[in-house]
């Protein structure tokens, strides 16, 4: 298994490199000159010209470049102009925050998604096969910002059994001290179960409002795969050898379909990741992607750069883990690494 | 025998619930299987043989029903049992193995769990400590070889014939008193299926088991049963016993069947029904003559001109019979076709057509990871071994000559083949096509060649091999398309229409795409293609294996017509000698890459000399001789 992990990585490093260079070069392109920006509008010619030097923007382009990569190399992501905060430290503290609330939204989404399209596949044209039908069209055709709104409107304004959709604890609390970054484990290490239970509340509705964004594609995803299963000649030997339904579901039929329906899950996630942007404002989730528009509004390269970094490292491993999760479900992916 | 029957089946139908309506798949079927008996139901595809084992184990699928008779297994009323007892009956009582052993057993899951999974499902609770020990006895009784190793194996890292091993384990691992075996060595090798098939015998008589055995194949249900069943389009059209079967054929369609079945002592055009077989051997009766001297002369001469846009729509008008191969070949002249072959003969005596001198195709062992992995430096080769799939072959085919390559799967005569083709590049060796060497020629580079269109394929699955996109007749135009000169859509048209008649497939069907079209008329498509650029070679990769044999048995001599006719060379692939003899003046036997005996075909087949030959002509299940 170690030797397929390392050689993972090592095939990772050339996609590592282009994003680095890409991102460079794509925040160089980006409309606006933000020395002229962060000047003000009443600077003068001079003014904008001495911070257009402090940033380094006088010099070429390539030594731009090298001397990024060597912020980079020693773990420095630059500063953010708006917030005079370092890229890194930022980005630590925040991407706790999106990864919390994208897990928890996936993992209520799969919890309800897959045993839905199971259910689907094993009774087609039955009525869970209809509300599977329905619920996943509603999940796609419903913008997350829509859904995002209607339940905060219905139960926070109307029913009153949401906390106020302002960050990720109620302003009586202080935040937990940092073990992992997740609110809810945190809280639970530091046995503060009063914060514990305001964090869940007010992860609550945009974890939902994800999940149900995210139903749609592992549902379907679920059902047709499980549909191709039932129907293939192995499966027919194990119901001909009279095992029982649950062993011919479960052991020979769902085991198989997992397959297609991890890799839907790997896309879900990655997608939820970096475009929950649209829940993270609706819900004032101090998340990584917040971070990032806000930053690109506002010409801001450094945060830019060190989020899509993120992002793409994410990715990698991310891919990594569904490999490995590939190779333990199915032999013969093993066989290969 | 005079205790109620084991399996009694009567009146049963079965109905299947389609869009179009209902479908009986299966109507008034009766079948009685005795104590200890072994039954055969013979039928070709569509004939319900499948659908009848599927109802007595009642897994059929959703839309099929029991829809009359009934089924009683010893005592047991399977229509009426609840899925419960079904189940309890399943694996235990009655087992089942399938067609195509690997796709049977779960792909994930190693084959001794699955053993393990019938086990516990039957066998009482307190025995429940010893599941592995009996699952390995199981697979030791269908003798695979270290059973204690291929207990942790996963399907896809056993062979066919194993497969079929662990299916059969799977099957018997509860003792169950019927055993159903549903084409159980279609797609394995002669020696394997016989392998196979005699260890299903020799378990099931130890076991005083009764068994039903699904099969196409009339030799292997004559060889292997005691009564046979023969089924026709849902009906038993005949039941009797095996040796009175087939000594005394009572139905037309027995005899249809039997006179199809390719075996020794019959010719390709013994091998028609009937009537049919007549009139093509007759086609030089004086009341057909006229015409076809007429017809056959105008084809003969445009064909040899290599012309496809001369006048070509009044032959097609003026076939005379609605049947279109009686059609094709009426308009076969013998007298103009031997003349033709006479000249290319008198033209290129001397050198053969193809000439292969020891041709080599070498694979590395390792995969391509491995490869990766050195490229990185971070480990030495483990095993610089390389397989050679292909290990110096030498042959040649003369000018309208057809030679078998016959092997069993894995010996290189696939791989070779492609050689020829130029799909894959060898590793050493020469290959001379029609005087030039195109051995040198690059696979990538040679699709475009002029010289391409010389060779020409007709390839094992009817239906893999189109473009389930492209309508018959896009699919008959494509190579024309690719590298002929006819251009224009009429002259086009015309030349499909004049191919198609060649081959024998209504010109109705020429719209029509390949999920509309049977198998026998997909394989007149893929040959129509082949012909479409006058090609000198033809490369038939198994071309009848996946069809019923009264189609293979149209189809074949189809392609016999249509050499003669066009004075083509063949390169004939197939692992049945039976069809081989029937269609080759010469074979050559392959095994593990090289040839092992080589021959006109009577003295190979009546007179194997090397052991190996002999083997494989011994494994084949033959039907007694009919009585005529």
């Amino acid at each position: 298994m170690l030797p397929l992990i390392g050689k993972r990585l090592m095939f990772a490093i050339p996609s590592l490199i282009g994003v680095v260079i890409v991102t460079f070069l794509l925040t160089r392109a980006l409309p606006g000159d933000p020395a002229a920006y962060f000047a003000g509008p009443a600077a003068t010619k001079e003014a904008v010209e001495q911070i257009r030097k402090k940033l380094g923007f006088d010099k070429p382009l390539v030594e731009q470049f090298f001397r990024y990569a060597n912020d980079l190399a020693h773990g420095d992501f630059g500063t953010s102009l708006t917030t005079g905060q370092p890229v890194a430290t930022e980005i630590r503290n925040r991407l706790p925050a999106s990864a919390e609330l994208t897990l928890l939204g996936l993992i209520v989404s799969i919890a309800i998604a897959i045993p839905l399209g199971v259910l689907a596949a094993t009774r087609p044209g039955s009525w869970i096969d209809h509300l599977c039908r329905v619920t996943t069209t509603a999940g796609v055709s419903l913008p997350v910002f829509f859904t995002g709104l209607v339940l905060a409107y219905v139960f926070y304004f109307q029913l009153g059994w949401s906390p106020a959709p302002l960050g990720r604890l109620d302003v009586f609390y202080s935040a937990p001290p940092t073990v992992t970054g997740f609110h809810l484990i945190d809280t639970l290490l530091a046995r503060d179960l009063e914060a514990f239970r305001s964090a869940l509340s007010q992860l609550i509705l945009p974890a939902a409002t994800l999940a149900i964004f995210s139903l749609a594609p592992i549902a379907r995803m679920t059902r047709a795969s499980m549909l191709a299963v039932l129907a293939s000649e192995f499966v027919r030997t194990a119901r001909a050898s009279g095992l029982s339904p649950a062993t011919v579901i479960v052991t020979y039929a769902f085991r198989n379909a997992m397959l297609p329906v991890i890799t839907t899950l790997s896309m879900v996630f990655s997608f939820l990741l970096g475009a929950n942007v649209l829940v993270e404002k609706v819900f004032a989730w101090p998340g990584i992607g917040s971070y990032a528009v806000e930053a690109l509004i506002a010409s801001d390269f450094a945060p830019v750069q060190g989020f899509v970094l993120t992002m793409a490292v994410m990715y990698v491993l991310l891919n990594l883990v569904i490999d490995i999760l590939y190779g333990v479900i199915d032999p013969r992916v093993r066989l290969e690494g | 025998m005079t205790a109620q029957p084991l399996l009694d089946v009567r009146d049963l139908t079965v109905e299947f619930t389609t869009r179009r309506g209902i479908v009986k798949a299966v109507q008034h079927v009766d079948i009685s299987v005795a104590k200890g008996e072994t039954l055969a139901i013979v039928g070709e595809s569509g004939s319900g043989k499948s659908v009848t084992s599927y109802a007595v184990m009642r897994i059929l699928d959703r839309a099929g029903r029991i829809a009359e008779g009934s089924v009683m297994f010893s005592g047991i009323d399977v229509k009426a049992a609840t899925e419960d007892q079904m189940r309890d009956l399943r694996g235990r009582e009655v087992s089942m193995i399938f067609q195509n052993p690997r796709a049977a057993l779960n792909p994930i899951r190693k084959v001794g769990d699955q053993i393990e999974d019938v086990l516990r499902t039957h066998v009482q609770q307190a025995q429940v400590a010893d599941h592995g020990e009996k699952a390995l006895l199981a697979l030791e009784q269908v003798k695979i070889a270290r059973p204690r190793e291929r207990y942790h194996a996963y399907p896809f890292e056993l062979s066919g014939g194993m497969c079929q091993r662990v299916v059969i384990a799977l099957a018997l691992a509860c003792n169950p008193q019927l055993l159903i075996a549903d084409e159980p060595t279609t797609g394995l090798d002669v020696t394997t299926q016989k392998a196979v098939m005699d260890l299903i015998v020799e378990l099931t008589k130890r076991r005083a088991m009764s068994t039903i055995l699904i099969t196409h194949d009339l030799g292997l249900a004559a060889a292997y049963c005691d009564h046979v069943v023969v089924m026709e389009k849902g009906r038993v059209v005949e039941t009797a016993k095996a040796a009175d079967i087939f000594a005394n054929p009572q139905h037309p369609y027995t005899r249809k069947l039997m006179r199809a079945t390719p075996r020794i002592g019959v010719s390709l055009r013994d091998l028609l029904p009937e009537e049919e077989g007549s009139a093509a051997t007759s086609f030089a009766s004086p009341r057909t003559r006229g015409e076809a001297n007429a017809l056959g002369s105008a084809l003969a001469r445009q064909s040899a001109a290599g012309e496809g846009d001369s006048p070509s729509t009044p032959l097609v008008e003026a076939a005379p019979h609605p049947d279109p191969l009686r059609a094709s070949e009426a308009r076969l002249d013998p007298a103009k076709s031997g003349e033709r072959e006479s000249s290319v003969a008198s033209g290129g005596s001397e050198k053969p057509l193809l000439l292969v001198e020891k041709l080599v195709k070498e694979y590395p062992r390792q995969g391509a990871t491995a490869v990766l992995g050195k490229l990185f430096g971070r480990r030495p080769p483990v095993e610089p071994d390389v397989f050679r799939a292909v290990d110096g072959i030498s042959f040649s085919i003369g000018h309208g000559e057809s030679v078998g390559l016959v092997g069993e799967s894995g010996c290189g005569k696939s791989t070779t083949s492609m050689m020829v083709m130029r799909l894959l590049d060898q590793t050493s060796g020469r290959i001379q096509f029609d005087g030039e060497e195109i051995g040198s020629i690059m696979p990538s580079a040679f699709a475009r060649l002029p010289l391409r269109s010389r060779i020409q394929m007709v390839f094992q699955d009817p239906t893999d091999s189109l473009n389930p996109r492209f309508t018959a007749a896009r699919a008959i135009v494509d190579p024309i398309l690719q590298l002929g000169n006819v251009r224009g859509r009429d002259a086009l048209r015309a030349r499909c229409e004049e191919l198609a008649a060649m081959v024998g497939l209504p010109l109705n069907l020429l719209d029509r795409f390949p999920h509309q079209l049977s198998g026998g008329q997909k394989a007149r498509v893929g040959i129509a293609r082949a012909i479409a650029l006058h090609p000198k070679l033809v490369i038939l990769d198994e071309p009848t294996a996946a069809l019923d044999v009264s189609v293979q048995a149209v189809v074949l001599n189809l392609l016999e017509d249509l050499k003669q006719r066009l004075g083509m060379s063949y390169l004939f692939v197939s692992h049945d000698l039976n069809v081989v003899r029937l269609l080759c003046d010469r074979v050559i036997v392959m095994r593990t890459g090289r040839t092992v005996e080589e021959g006109s075909s009577e003295k190979v087949l009546s007179d194997p000399q090397d052991d190996y030959t002999k083997q494989l002509l011994t494994a084949i299940p033959h039907p007694p001789l009919p009585v005529h």
